[in-house]
C-alpha cells in the first residue's frame, strides 16, 4: 500500500470497489430524509404566533372540529429537511442540463432581487390604479419589448404558461372565425408529427380536431403535403419554428402564406423564440399568434417545473379578441381593461374573448423577464440567440464522429441525435442518458421529437463555457465508445452514484400512492 | 456581455471545428430579408442601471407593508417567516426542471409528494394534484373534468363566486359551447342555487368562504348536485380558512380548487400563484395535472416518480385530460415550506387571529354611522354597504394611505347595486392602529 508520511493511504487501489452499505444509508453528502410527516410533530409548529383573544367564533356554525393531520417542524428541522432534500436535486446552478426544447439558461440573481422589492412582491392585485401605476409601467414595458422583437402589434399578457399561451392564441383564433361566420365550419387544425403534445392537446381544449402534417426527409414540414390537407374545413396551423428537430423551417413564408390563402390562421409554437430572438421578427415570417415562454426565452426560474408565463404576441387580424386584463397608456399614465364591457372601440382586445386568469398574470415572472431583457440589450439578446446557435452547432460538430445526427447539416439552438450508433450495442437511449447522470450531467431529452428513432435531443444554451462543453462532448464520445465496446450490462445499471437508482415506474402508476398515510391507517386498508 | 461565457476567440475556434465561415452561415435556412432585422431597443446595461430604472418603478406602487392594509378578494397579505425564501432560493430547486429524471429530482419529487398530502388532508378529500397554475385557472379545469365524468354541458356558478374566477371559468366552457349560468352577485349569502340544478347539470361550483366572505354549509348544496347525478366543485380562494372552516370534503364535494398563495406565497400583484386541485379517488384517471406518487428504485429504496402521465399531453396529445404542462413548482414549495412550520397547531392559530382581526375591525367599521355589515358569519374577509359609491372612498382612502378594501364596482361593473359594497379584508397583518386609522379615514370619507 503507498502510504504518505502521516500513514494515509494515498492511492486508492487497495480500497474496494463496491459501495460498503453504511449504517444510517447517508453516503458522505447524501443525508437520506424521512417525509414531513415521519420527522415532524402533530402537534408542534415551526412559528411563535401570539395567543388569540378567545372572542367567540362568527364562523355561522361551520367551524372546523376534526383533525387535519398536518406535522409542524421547528425551524432547524425543517431548514434541514429541504436542504437536504435539494441536495438530491440537479440544477443549472450545477452544471450542464442540456434539455432539448426547455432551454436552461443560466438564471440570473438580478432578477430574483427585482422581483422581491416590495414594489412589486408585496402589492395587492387590485389596488387601486393610482397606487399601482409603476406594475402597470413593467407590464407595459415589457410588453414592448415582446412586440418589438416579435414585430408583431399585439401582446396579450396574462397567459400563465406557454400552454396557456397556446390556448390564447387558439381562443383567439376561434373567435376571430366566429367573428367571421366560419366557425362552425372551420373545425380542424394542422400541426406537424414532431409538434409539442401541448399543441395537439390544446386544439381539442378549443373544440377543433388535429391531423398531423408530415415530416419531409430533411426533417421540416413537408409542404406540398400541407398543401394538399389545407381546405376550407381548416381553422389554422400550429407549427414551432425552429422546429422540435432544431431546424428552421425553410418554407416558412411559404407555409403562411398557403394557410392564409385557404382562409386559415398561423399560430406559431415559440418554444424555441430563444433561437432567433434578436435576429428574426416572427411577424415577418407571416405569424398570426406566438406564445413566448418567459422561463426559457427570457431566463425566469423554471423552479423544479414552474411557474412559467407565456404572454401572446397576437398580429392585427387577431389584436382584438385578446383577452382581458390589458393594460392601456395615455400621456405617461396607465390604466387597465378588466372586463369585456370596458373594452376599447376598437384595436387590441376591442372584441376580447374573454378572460384567462383571475388578476393580470404572472408578475413576478414579468419584472424578472423585464431585468433579463434590460440587462441584455437588443445586442446582448441577439448575441445570447447567435451563442446558442453556435454552442449547439458546436456540440453536433464534436459529436458527430461516434454518434449520430438526425438530420445533416447545421442546426439551430439544439442538436438532435437518433439512436443509430447503439444499433447492436444492447444499450438503448435512456440507458445511454442514465450512464450521463452517473457522469455528472442531466440527461438531454429523451424520446422526442417522435419522429426520430430514440432521440436524443441537446440544448446547451448560450450559458455554457466553450470548456464546460469540451467536457461535456468528451464524456459523451466516452460513453458512446464504452457503448460500442460491448459494455452494456453498466449501462443498463446506471445510474449507480445517484441519490437513487432506477425507479419502478410502472408499479407507481399500477398500484398508485400519491400522499402520506398514517401507518395504522395504512394497517386497517 | 456578463452573463454570456464565449469569448471572440471561442467563437472563432468553435466556428472552425463546425466548418462555418461566420455565425450567419448557421442562420442560412432564414429568409435572408428577414435575417438581422431591425429592434428599436437599448443595448445592454449593467446591474446597477437596470437596479435603479425597476427601482424607480417599484416606488410608483403602494405595497401592503406601507400602511393600514385590508386588500383580498382572492389574494391575502399574510407574514411569510423567513426561511421560507431562502429555501425557495436553493440553486437546487429555483434553477431545475420538472422532475422528468427521477434519480436526480428526488428533492422536487419528495416535496411534491409531501405537498400533495398535506392539500389532500386540508381539503378533505382523497387524492391532490402537484398543482395548478393558480385558483382561477383551477376552478376552469375543474369544471372541464367535470363535464368529462358526467358527460353533460350545463354549469351553476354561484353569485358567490369571485366574478374574474367565474370569467374564467366561462371563457373556458364556452369553447364547447356549452351552457353557464352565473348566479347574480349574492352579497348576503342567501341565494337559493339549488333550485337551479337539473339533469342537465354537471357541476355547480361553489366558493366557501364567498367572495363577500360568507361562510356557507355547502352540505344541502352537494346532496342536491348529487341526487341529480352532479358534481359539487368547491372553490376556496383564502387557504388559511382551512385552519377553521370544516372542510369542503367534509361538507360532501367532490372536487376542491383553492388558491394556494396565503401560504408561502407573496401577493406580487397577482402572480405567480398555485392552484391546489383535490377530489376523490374514483375521478383520480379524469383529473387534470401532474401527480407524484411513490415508488421503489432497484434496490428497493423509497422513492418518487412523476405517474399516471397517461392522462397527460405529452404521452396523450390530442387525448390528454387537459392542455397543462407546466404546474407551479416553487410556489408549491413555498407552500409546503410554509405548512410544515405552521403544522396543524400553527394553522389553527393562525386562521384564529385572522379571524379575530376581522371581527374586530368588522366592529370597528360596523360602528360607523350608515355603514352596514352585509354578512351574517365570515372568517377574515366581509362586506360592508356604504351610504355612496365604495370606488370613490376608496380612492379617497388610499390618497391618505389606506388601502381599504375592493368595491364592488371594481369586480361587478356590470351590476350597479353592488357599487356601495366594499369587500374588507383583514389577516394577522393588521393592527389595532390600523383598524384604528382605517376606521377615522372612513368616518371622514362619508
Amino acid at each position: 500500500m503507498t502510504m504518505n508520511a502521516q500513514g494515509r493511504p494515498t492511492r486508492s487501489d487497495d480500497v474496494a470497489t463496491s459501495e460498503a452499505p453504511t449504517f444510517t444509508g447517508n453516503k458522505a453528502l447524501q443525508i437520506e430524509e424521512d417525509l414531513i410527516f415521519e420527522v415532524g410533530d402533530f402537534n408542534g409548529t415551526g412559528v411563535d404566533l401570539p395567543e388569540p383573544e378567545g372572542a367567540p367564533s362568527r364562523l355561522g356554525g361551520m367551524e372546523r372540529t376534526s383533525v387535519i393531520g398536518l406535522p409542524g417542524l421547528s425551524e432547524p428541522e425543517t431548514m434541514r429537511h429541504y436542504v437536504r432534500l435539494s441536495q438530491k436535486n440537479y440544477a443549472i446552478d450545477m452544471g450542464p442540463f442540456p434539455l432539448g426544447s426547455c432551454t436552461m439558461k443560466h438564471n440570473p440573481r438580478l432578477n430574483e432581487k427585482v422581483a422581491r422589492m416590495p414594489g412589486f412582491a408585496d402589492l395587492h392585485p387590485l389596488t387601486p390604479e393610482a397606487q399601482c401605476q409603476g406594475a402597470l409601467e413593467v407590464i407595459d414595458a415589457l410588453g414592448h419589448w415582446l412586440k418589438e422583437l416579435t414585430g408583431m402589434p399585439a401582446v396579450a399578457m396574462s397567459p400563465k404558461a406557454g400552454a396557456h399561451g397556446e390556448l390564447c392564441g387558439m381562443m383567439a383564433i376561434k373567435a376571430a372565425l366566429e367573428a367571421c361566420g366560419d366557425a362552425a365550419t372551420r373545425t380542424r387544425v394542422l400541426a406537424p408529427e414532431s409538434a409539442h403534445g401541448t399543441n395537439p392537446a390544446t386544439a381539442v381544449q378549443c373544440g377543433f380536431t388535429v391531423d398531423e402534417i408530415p415530416a419531409d426527409k430533411t426533417g421540416r414540414v413537408d409542404l406540398a403535403a400541407l398543401k394538399e390537407m389545407l381546405g376550407p374545413d381548416v381553422a389554422g396551423i400550429m407549427v414551432t419554428n425552429p422546429n422540435t428537430c432544431g431546424l428552421f423551417e425553410r418554407d416558412i413564408r411559404a407555409i403562411a402564406d398557403a394557410v392564409h390563402e385557404a382562409g386559415g390562421y398561423f399560430y406559431c409554437d415559440g418554444a424555441n423564440f430563444n433561437a432567433i430572438a434578436g435576429k428574426v421578427k416572427p411577424g415577418d415570417l407571416g405569424v398570426d399568434a406566438m406564445h413566448i415562454n418567459l422561463h426559457k426565452t427570457f431566463s425566469t426560474p423554471h423552479g423544479g417545473g414552474g411557474p412559467g408565463s407565456g404572454p401572446t404576441v397576437l398580429s392585427a387580424a387577431l389584436a382584438p379578441f385578446a383577452p382581458v386584463p390589458y393594460v392601456t397608456e395615455e400621456n405617461g399614465s396607465f390604466s387597465l381593461v378588466e372586463t369585456r364591457r370596458a373594452a376599447k372601440e376598437e384595436g387590441e382586445g376591442a372584441r376580447s374573448f374573454g378572460r384567462m386568469t383571475a388578476f393580470h398574470g404572472q408578475m413576478g415572472m414579468f419584472t424578472r423577464a423585464l431585468s433579463y431583457m434590460m440587462s441584455h440589450g437588443a445586442d446582448g439578446i441577439a448575441q445570447a440567440a447567435e451563442d446558442a446557435v453556435l454552442n449547439a452547432n458546436y456540440v453536433q460538430a464534436r459529436l458527430k464522429s461516434e454518434m449520430t445526427t438526425a438530420f445533416d447539416g447545421y442546426c439551430m439552438h439544439e442538436a438532435l441525435f437518433d439512436d443509430r450508433f447503439l444499433k447492436d450495442t444492447g444499450v438503448e437511449t435512456i440507458d445511454f442518458a442514465k450512464a450521463m447522470i452517473d457522469e455528472g450531467y442531466h440527461p438531454m431529452t429523451m424520446y422526442f421529437p417522435l419522429v426520430v428513432h430514440g432521440a436524443m435531443l441537446i440544448e446547451p444554451t448560450e450559458s455554457e463555457s466553450k470548456r464546460e462543453l469540451d467536457q461535456f462532448c468528451d464524456a459523451l464520445l466516452s460513453l458512446a465508445k464504452r457503448a460500442k465496446s460491448g459494455d452494456a450490462g453498466a449501462f443498463k445499471a446506471a445510474p449507480v452514484h445517484a441519490p437513487r437508482r432506477r425507479l419502478d415506474e410502472t408499479a407507481a402508476a399500477r398500484k398508485p400512492v400519491l400522499r402520506w398515510t398514517p401507518p395504522v391507517a395504512e394497517a386497517a386498508e | 456581455m456578463r452573463y454570456l461565457p464565449l469569448n471572440d476567440a471561442d467563437r472563432r475556434q468553435m466556428l472552425s471545428v463546425i466548418g462555418a465561415a461566420s455565425v450567419d452561415e448557421l442562420f442560412a435556412d432564414v429568409p435572408a430579408e428577414a435575417l438581422n432585422a431591425d429592434f428599436d431597443l437599448p443595448d445592454h446595461l449593467g446591474e446597477l442601471g437596470v437596479e435603479r430604472a425597476l427601482s424607480a418603478m417599484a416606488a410608483k406602487n403602494r405595497d401592503a407593508g406601507a400602511g393600514p392594509f385590508f386588500l383580498g378578494c382572492g389574494a391575502y397579505k399574510h407574514h411569510i417567516p423567513a426561511t421560507v425564501d431562502h429555501i425557495i432560493q436553493r440553486s437546487e430547486f429555483l434553477t431545475a426542471y420538472t422532475p422528468y429524471q427521477p434519480e436526480i429530482a428526488q428533492g422536487t419529487l419528495q416535496y411534491l409528494f409531501e405537498f400533495q398530502s398535506q392539500v389532500a388532508a386540508l381539503a378533505g378529500m382523497e387524492v391532490a394534484n402537484a398543482s395548478m397554475y393558480d385558483g382561477s385557472t383551477g376552478c376552469a379545469e375543474a369544471a372541464l373534468m367535470a363535464r368529462r365524468v358526467t358527460k353533460r354541458r350545463k354549469a351553476i356558478l354561484s353569485g358567490g363566486l369571485h366574478p374574474q374566477y367565474a370569467a374564467v371559468t366561462r371563457t373556458n366552457l364556452e369553447l364547447h359551447e356549452d351552457d353557464v349560468v352565473i348566479a347574480p352577485p349574492d352579497p348576503a349569502g342567501a341565494e337559493d342555487i339549488v333550485s337551479l340544478i337539473d339533469e342537465e347539470t354537471s357541476c355547480v361550483i361553489v366558493q366557501n368562504p364567498d367572495v363577500f366572505g360568507n361562510v356557507r354549509d355547502l352540505e344541502p348544496i352537494a346532496s342536491a348536485a348529487h341526487e341529480k347525478g352532479a358534481l359539487l366543485i368547491a372553490v376556496v380562494t383564502e387557504a388559511v380558512s382551512f385552519g377553521a372552516v370544516k372542510s369542503p370534503g367534509e361538507m360532501g364535494a367532490d372536487v376542491v380548487v383553492a388558491e394556494g398563495q396565503s401560504i408561502g406565497n407573496p401577493l406580487g400583484f397577482g402572480g405567480p400563484y398555485v392552484g391546489l386541485f383535490a377530489t376523490r379517488k374514483k375521478y383520480l384517471r379524469q383529473m387534470p395535472g401532474r401527480l407524484c406518487g411513490e415508488t421503489t428504485d432497484v434496490e428497493g429504496k423509497r422513492g418518487f416518480v412523476l405517474t399516471l402521465s397517461t392522462r397527460e399531453q405529452h404521452i396523450r396529445r390530442d387525448k390528454a385530460t387537459s392542455n397543462i404542462c407546466t404546474n407551479s413548482g416553487l410556489c408549491t414549495l413555498a407552500f409546503t415550506a410554509h405548512m410544515s412550520l405552521l403544522g396543524e397547531t400553527g394553522l389553527r392559530r393562525l386562521a384564529t387571529l385572522n379571524h379575530e382581526a376581522a371581527c374586530n375591525t368588522a366592529d370597528a367599521l360596523g360602528a360607523i354611522d350608515g355603514v352596514e355589515v352585509v354578512n351574517q358569519s365570515y372568517f377574515n374577509e366581509f362586506t360592508l354597504r356604504l351610504p355612496s359609491n365604495a370606488e370613490n372612498v376608496v380612492k379617497a382612502l388610499a390618497d391618505q394611505g389606506v388601502l381599504a378594501g375592493v368595491p364592488g364596482g371594481r369586480l361587478w361593473p356590470d351590476h350597479p347595486d353592488t357599487e356601495n359594497l366594499l369587500i374588507v379584508a383583514a389577516t394577522e397583518c393588521v393592527t389595532d392602529e390600523d383598524i384604528e386609522t382605517f376606521a377615522a379615514k372612513l368616518r371622514e370619507a362619508l
